[in-house]
């Protein structure tokens, strides 16, 4: 048999991955401007399947690329511009060095840059893929917005990150489509309906960070770079749609601000400055290229979709009417914020919801009217007691607001009022599935959504018990009573034993399930046994979580009790 | 120049010392501090203030602030008026003088007009005529650096809008092929409840769940934070780690691979095979109905006489019990030298005698009971024997038992070598075989001839531990269970016919299906195989039912039943049907799961025998009783 010899590692899947550092010298980029090629092209190591052969029969740890992706990224414009700029590093150091401060102005001037609009449309070709990727975009903005002016990055990366972030929240405001807020303890998570895209971020309490120094932030601010380059896009796209104009503008109700603002327009600085602090006000609606009269949307008339029947079509308009029943549910609310209170959340998921929003004129710019307006309907406050109280207006604490969102109605202000302890404030983006366990702060919600009272109800039952308790201990103490008074010799008719048929065949069914099982194959028998195993896990959790609720339930009652004898 | 007095208090002397500006700590350890004009010492003042008289000055003398002390004469000098005010302009930065006008008219002395007198008369030079070389040099240097690209001119701002529709024209066609098979990154898991700021008190964690918690290993946790609790929004902290998350989410998003990964969407209920129901397939035993008390100690074996009626059961208490099957009544106690290793009926319904092996001995009784003719019958046929001729010198000695013994039915007593453990009936019930488990001899396996009182040994090699044997109900075939294979041979053509794997570690027990086609192993590693020897040296199926070491098996002799027994104190009955037509796969389905046998010493159940005729299956166990399943 003639031919040549196969050699090893010349085909197959040897040939289709590559290593890091391999891949790195063929590109010939530094590890970091690798690095950040890959997080700019979206780039991501293979596992192959059989590592050893990819590695050449070397169990060593690699990371590996493939090659097809290192060719893509062979012939990426942004490439050439990494070099220029390590070129141009390289003569401004020679420069400084030289003390040569006239050429090092001159290079300065032609600092060479790039732009990654191309990146954008490639990694994400059309609208919506872009739109399903703007999670991590968001929450990498609102933090970076948060960063002190100093230190960490440059300071033109935190004000663009500011300005999208409040370009974004204008954006929702006017569309409406915030669905779900949630205070959890890392920070706010807010849940919007963009163009039928579910997007979810999170945003830092506003607080200063104390960097941890086991981050690199040149990897974050690379993510950043990427990430304020797709949400400017994305908010351009956004605003057209809504026939906003970009980059927003406030529109001014009262005539002297207009004034005011039109001579500040001269300098442009400063009229950048101020309309992104008013912008980031929340408080004010946005400038619409054609105006708003024709702008307001007519009534959409619903087509059944194909294969869709009468029964579907009704399901879909109630949830429609749901949402915009969500959608308008602080209509006609005005809302005082005190000055504890965190801002810029609470006027942002008010005015999401058609409130009117104000706060103390020395607290921010943008207030509209003062804590003396008599229309205001609910106060918001934060603090254990207020001193001064107007008899119409409701006094809440800011989880009413979030919890109303949630339950997307007015929920009863009674639990929320000022120096109340609180009800506890549930997620929203917890879906129980049959099994799992749910608290009872849930059910009582579910129950209020159906429009039940229970907690009435619930209170009359438990005083109730309580007189069935004792109407019971009575009648024990009758019938002993009695026993006593009977003679001690009885005949009691022989009770037939009630065959639980029903149980029987249960229990039937449940051994011939056991012999089925008896009888899988290995494989089978395996997946089963994990099945059931995290089936198992789940209940036996959901019993641990409803027991020591109630053994908590149980000692607060106690408690309560305790108190009220005292 | 030295300081006027003003005040007739401040002294001075118009004295100038004349060191020059030196330091005046150089003087400090000599009575004088310098020399004036004629080179006459000074002397230092006399008495050096103290503090006191420092202090006391301070408070009494008004002109205090304005004295100050010359280091060069050391003395106290009062500044004048003047003086003063002249340090109050200079500390403001004024001129020291109080008449200095500094803003007079400036009168320029060069003035652009051209006056008819010029300031000077020099002529022009000619360098002011003619260009410059050296700015020539350095433009054409600038020149030259241009032309060869060292310097680029400074790049017109950019005026296009950082933003614009990047989507504007969106081409279906522009997707590359690669975006099809991108795998976009899974969107951040979603927070539950015990995320909250202020959840429900169930879902934090206690002290024991927190030592837990922060005792175990980051990556092990399942919640990478604490759960908390706060009484408001306004003491809710910023949360540390926040850039850590999210610097974690960034390294995820470009250093991990991404695999699409089929989630097995499975019903359980869809794995568990589909079986005919148990009761289609009765009858086979359900109910615990009997139980036999009497042994003090675990029953090692059973076994059940050819009419059904009597059982016999031989323990480690050294007796052996014989009992009415119906009635649970213990017929008969037998005492003999040690614990009862194995018993076994004599399958031969003419005959009745019971094997009965234990220490070294293997003992034939005749129980007595049942038919007195079959029981005289048999006793005959023993007593019958004839010695032959020449007695051949054999490794068992055959002996006939007296006295209380041959009263007890001890009819003949059979001493081996070594320690019997099991006894096997031919189905004829002339031949009885014994084992002898050995592991390094060629003497382990004896088949007696009862009737010429003979014995055999039919195999002249170890090949391993032998556990069991059994013989061929219809072929003339003899089955030997090693550890792990069953062997079968044939005995009148003395050679080996087939060699079964049973794919355990150690055989225990073995049974042969009446029919003679299907054996089963019970191993000690929980599994039972069954072979079918027409198809294939390997088993057919192995079954994984007990959870501990099978003890015994069992066929029933007319039904499809076979059952186990287990450590873990259960007997399982299983239908294996058969069907005669090749093409159709044995049916063997568990029907019943038969508990109620106590575990004693980590030792369930250790035998099984069913009922000849009836669907019923006896059970003993370690804990000194056999209970009857019917």
């Amino acid at each position: 048999m003639g031919g040549l010899q196969k050699k090893k590692y010349e085909s197959g899947s040897a040939t289709n991955y590559i290593s890091r550092n391999k891949a790195r010298k063929k590109l010939s980029l530094s590890l970091a401007d690798f690095r950040r090629l890959c997080i700019l092209k979206g780039i991501y190591p293979h596992e192959p399947k059989h590592k050893k052969k990819v590695n050449k029969g070397s169990t060593a740890q690699r990371t590996f690329y493939l090659l097809k992706d290192i060719r893509f990224l062979m012939h990426e414009p942004i490439v050439g511009k990494f070099r220029e700029y390590k070129i141009f590093v390289r003569k401004l150091r020679k420069a400084y060095g030289k003390a040569e401060w006239g050429t090092a102005e001159k290079l300065r001037g032609n600092k060479p840059g790039y732009k990654l609009d191309h990146i954008i449309k490639e990694r994400y070709p059309t609208f919506i893929d872009a739109l399903r990727d703007v999670d991590d975009a968001l929450s990498m903005c609102f933090l970076f917005s948060t960063f002190p002016r100093t230190g960490k990055c440059h300071v033109q990366t935190i004000e663009l990150c500011r300005r999208l972030s409040v370009e974004w929240m204008n954006y929702i405001i006017t569309l409406r489509s915030l669905r779900k807020v949630f205070l959890s303890i890392k920070g706010i998570y807010y849940q919007a309906e963009v163009l039928g895209q579910i997007i979810t971020w999170l945003v830092p309490y506003q607080f200063a960070h104390d960097h941890p120094t086991d981050v690199d932030y040149r990897v974050m601010a690379t993510f950043t770079e990427l990430y304020t380059t797709l949400l400017g896009f994305i908010n351009f796209r956004l605003y057209q749609t809504l026939n906003l104009v970009y980059p927003p503008k406030v529109t001014h109700s009262q005539p002297a601000v207009m004034l005011h603002f039109d001579l500040l327009s001269e300098f442009g600085f400063y009229c950048s400055l101020l309309s992104l602090s008013k912008l980031s006000a929340l408080s004010a609606s946005l400038v619409r290229v054609v105006s708003t009269a024709e702008a307001e949307e007519a009534e959409l008339d619903h087509f059944p979709a194909e294969g869709e029947d009468g029964e579907k079509l009704a399901e879909r308009l109630k949830a429609r009417q749901d949402q915009d029943r969500q959608e308008k549910l602080f209509e006609g609310l005005k809302f005082f914020l005190n000055r504890e209170v965190p801002r810029e959340s609470l006027a942002f998921v008010l005015r999401c919801f058609g409130a009117q929003v104000s706060w103390d004129k020395s607290l921010c710019i943008g207030s509209t009217y003062d804590v003396t307006d008599e229309t205001i309907t609910h106060h918001v406050v934060d603090r254990p007691s207020l001193e001064k109280q107007y008899i119409n207006r409701y006094y809440v604490q800011p989880q009413w607001v979030y919890d109303c969102v949630n339950a997307r109605m007015l929920l009863p202000v009674e639990d929320y009022f000022v120096g109340v302890t609180l009800p506890p404030h549930l997620s929203p983006f917890v879906e129980e599935k049959e099994g799992d366990y749910v608290p009872p702060e849930k059910l009582k919600l579910l129950a209020l959504q159906k429009g039940e009272r229970p907690e009435e109800e619930e209170d009359n039952d438990d005083s109730e018990e309580e007189e069935d308790e004792d109407q019971s201990d009575d009648e024990d103490e009758l019938k002993g009573m009695e026993e006593k008074q009977a003679s001690s010799v009885k005949v009691t008719p022989g009770e037939a034993k009630p065959v639980n048929r029903q149980r029987a065949e249960q229990e039937a069914k449940a051994e011939e399930k056991r012999l089925a099982v008896m009888m899988m194959k290995k494989r089978d028998k395996y997946l089963y046994d994990k099945i059931m195993f995290g089936k198992k896990r789940s209940v036996r959790e959901a019993n641990k979580m409803s027991a020591k609720r109630k053994a908590l339930d149980e000692a607060s009652k106690a408690n309560k009790k305790k108190k009220l004898k005292k | 120049m030295p300081f006027r007095p003003a005040f007739s208090r401040c002294f001075s002397w118009d004295i100038r010392n004349t060191v020059g500006n030196i330091p005046m700590e150089w003087y400090k350890d000599y009575p004088h501090i310098g020399y004036d004009l004629d080179g006459k010492k000074i002397f230092k003042p006399i008495r050096n203030k103290d503090e006191l008289d420092e202090f006391l000055d301070k408070m009494e003398n008004p002109d205090y602030w304005r004295t100050i002390h010359d280091k060069m004469t050391g003395t106290d000098v009062c500044l004048s008026d003047e003086q003063v005010d002249l340090v109050h302009r200079l500390q403001q930065g004024k001129f020291g003088d109080v008449n200095f006008n500094e803003y007079e008219p400036a009168i320029d002395f060069f003035s652009n007009e051209v006056m008819i007198h010029p300031v000077t008369n020099r002529p022009a030079d000619k360098r002011s005529f003619i260009p410059s070389l050296i700015e020539k040099e350095k433009v054409g240097k600038l020149v030259h650096a241009i032309k060869m690209g060292w310097i680029k001119p400074r790049r017109p701002k950019e005026t296009a809008p950082q933003y614009y529709d990047l989507w504007a024209k969106e081409d279906p066609n522009a997707i590359l092929g690669r975006h099809k098979m991108h795998i976009p990154a899974p969107k951040m898991r979603l927070p539950g409840h015990e995320e909250s700021y202020n959840p429900p008190p169930e879902y934090l964690l206690t002290d024991e769940e927190r030592q837990v918690w922060e005792q175990q290993d980051p990556d092990e946790r399942k919640l990478s934070f604490l759960p908390q609790k706060y009484l408001s929004l306004r003491a809710v902290p910023a949360f540390s780690r926040f850039i850590q998350e999210r610097f974690e989410r960034c390294l995820d998003l470009y250093l991990c691979p991404r695999q699409r990964k089929m989630r097995v969407n499975v019903n359980p209920e869809d794995l568990i095979p589909k079986l005919p129901r148990p009761r289609d397939l009765q009858p086979f035993p359900t109910l615990q109905s009997l139980v036999y008390h009497g042994h003090s100690s675990l029953i090692r074996s059973i076994s059940i006489s050819p009419s059904g009626q009597w059982l016999v059961s031989g323990s480690d208490d050294c007796t052996v019990r014989f009992w009415e099957v119906c009635t649970t009544r213990c017929l008969k106690t037998m005492e003999v030298g040690g614990p009862v290793k194995s018993v076994a009926w004599n399958p031969a319904p003419s005959i009745s005698l019971v094997a009965v092996s234990y220490g070294e001995n293997v003992i034939l009784v005749n129980p007595g009971l049942g038919d007195r003719l079959i029981c005289s019958a048999t006793d005959q046929l023993i007593s019958s024997y004839e010695e032959p001729e020449e007695v051949k010198d054999q490794q068992v000695q055959w002996a006939v038992p007296e006295g209380k013994a041959q009263e007890q039915g001890q009819r003949l007593i059979l001493t081996h070598p070594k320690a019997v453990k099991q006894v096997s009936w031919h189905g004829r019930g002339d031949y009885l075989a014994c084992v002898m488990p050995d592991d390094g001899s060629s003497l382990q396996v004896v088949i007696h001839q009862v009737s010429r009182r003979r014995t055999q040994n039919p195999f002249h090699r170890n090949k391993g531990a032998v556990q069991c044997v059994s013989f061929h109900p219809s072929r003339p075939y003899f089955l030997v269970a090693t550890q792990r294979y069953v062997r079968v041979y044939n005995l009148i053509k003395q050679e080996l016919t087939k060699k079964l794997m049973a794919n355990c570690k150690w055989i225990s027990s073995m049974a042969v299906h009446p029919g003679g086609d299907n054996v089963i192993c019970g191993s000690y590693d929980c599994r039972l195989a069954w072979f079918d020897l027409d198809l294939s040296t390997k088993p057919y199926k192995v079954l994984r039912h007990h959870k501990k070491a099978l003890r015994g098996v069992a066929y029933h002799k007319h039904y499809p039943l076979f059952a186990s027994g287990s450590d873990d104190g259960t007997v399982i009955v299983c239908h294996g049907m058969v069907y005669n037509d090749l093409l159709q796969n044995p049916l063997i389905v568990p029907v019943k799961v038969l508990k109620g046998h106590i575990i004693t010493h980590d030792l369930g159940v250790l035998d099984v025998a069913f009922h000849p005729t009836q669907p019923w299956v006896f059970s003993s166990g370690a804990d000194g009783t056999v209970r009857l399943f019917t």
